[in-house]
């Protein structure tokens, strides 16, 4: 079963990707728990994407689509921003974020440590980022 | 959607938070701490009772006054973060850098300590 919903790139926007995932995720009885990180992992994707892909421009859309399968759920993100390849990137160890006083840094650390696989490609001028996560 | 309240009480100073901190929102908590650290207050207790949801943004706010804090001796004590939240803070070991009391009475021992 797949579920889609559009957002433009805006921070506001953030409730409503959440809600949705969260409400899908209920719905196919995924526990608390768990749904709690997953809702977690998309929002980190998601403002990522539309604060650094494409710098809170509201007339850029994302996509996401939920695909929920037998032992696995898939996330797929696309969007039109500037590509970005989240295994190429070296999240900061904790030390250096403590003494840079940076806030940034830890979302995609959280997205890395919370899902089973990460994916990112590029068709037909959309980035596609992918995530999946193995349910028991 | 986040709600931050401040009080003082008993030389401690509570920022109680809730709702939800996230990429929109974590500017609200970030600005709670500087006025905190404006007043030059010493002992800081974060109630998070009643914060459903925290992303990175929020989270990176803690972390990135840490150093400072240290370098000032302030001392910092979050407390009752709910099952869901607190999985957050485990996944990226944040309890071994930021002191977590279980709730307020814990919180403001570990700050008299």
């Amino acid at each position: 079963m797949s579920k889609s919903i559009v957002i433009v790139c805006s921070k506001d926007e953030l409730t409503k990707i959440r809600q949705f995932v969260a409400d899908e995720l209920d719905r196919n009885k995924i526990p608390d728990l768990e749904a709690h990180k997953l809702v977690l992992a998309v929002d980190e994707v998601c403002a990522n994407l539309i604060i650094h892909a494409n710098n809170c421009d509201p007339v850029n859309k994302i996509e996401l689509d939920l695909d929920f399968k037998p032992k696995q759920i898939v996330f797929t993100f696309r969007d039109k921003g500037v590509g970005f390849d989240i295994n190429k990137y070296d999240s900061p160890s904790m030390d250096e974020l403590v003494s840079s006083r940076r806030q940034g840094g830890l979302g995609l650390l959280l997205v890395k440590r919370i899902m089973d696989k990460i994916e990112f490609s590029t068709e037909k001028n959309y980035n596609i980022c992918r995530l999946v996560k193995t349910i028991a | 959607m986040v709600n931050i309240e401040k009080e003082k009480n008993e030389d401690v100073h509570f920022i109680r938070v809730e709702g939800d901190v996230d990429a929109g929102s974590s500017i609200h908590l970030d600005n709670a701490f500087k006025e905190v650290l404006e007043v030059g207050e010493s002992r800081i207790a974060v109630d998070l009772t009643r914060l459903v949801y925290i992303s990175s943004a929020g989270l990176g706010v803690f972390v990135s006054y840490l150093d400072e804090f240290e370098l000032k001796k302030i001392k910092l004590v979050l407390f009752g973060i709910q099952e869901t939240v607190r999985q957050v803070f485990d996944i990226l070991g944040l309890e071994k850098l930021i002191a977590i009391a279980e709730n307020e009475e814990e919180a403001i021992k570990k700050l008299n300590e």
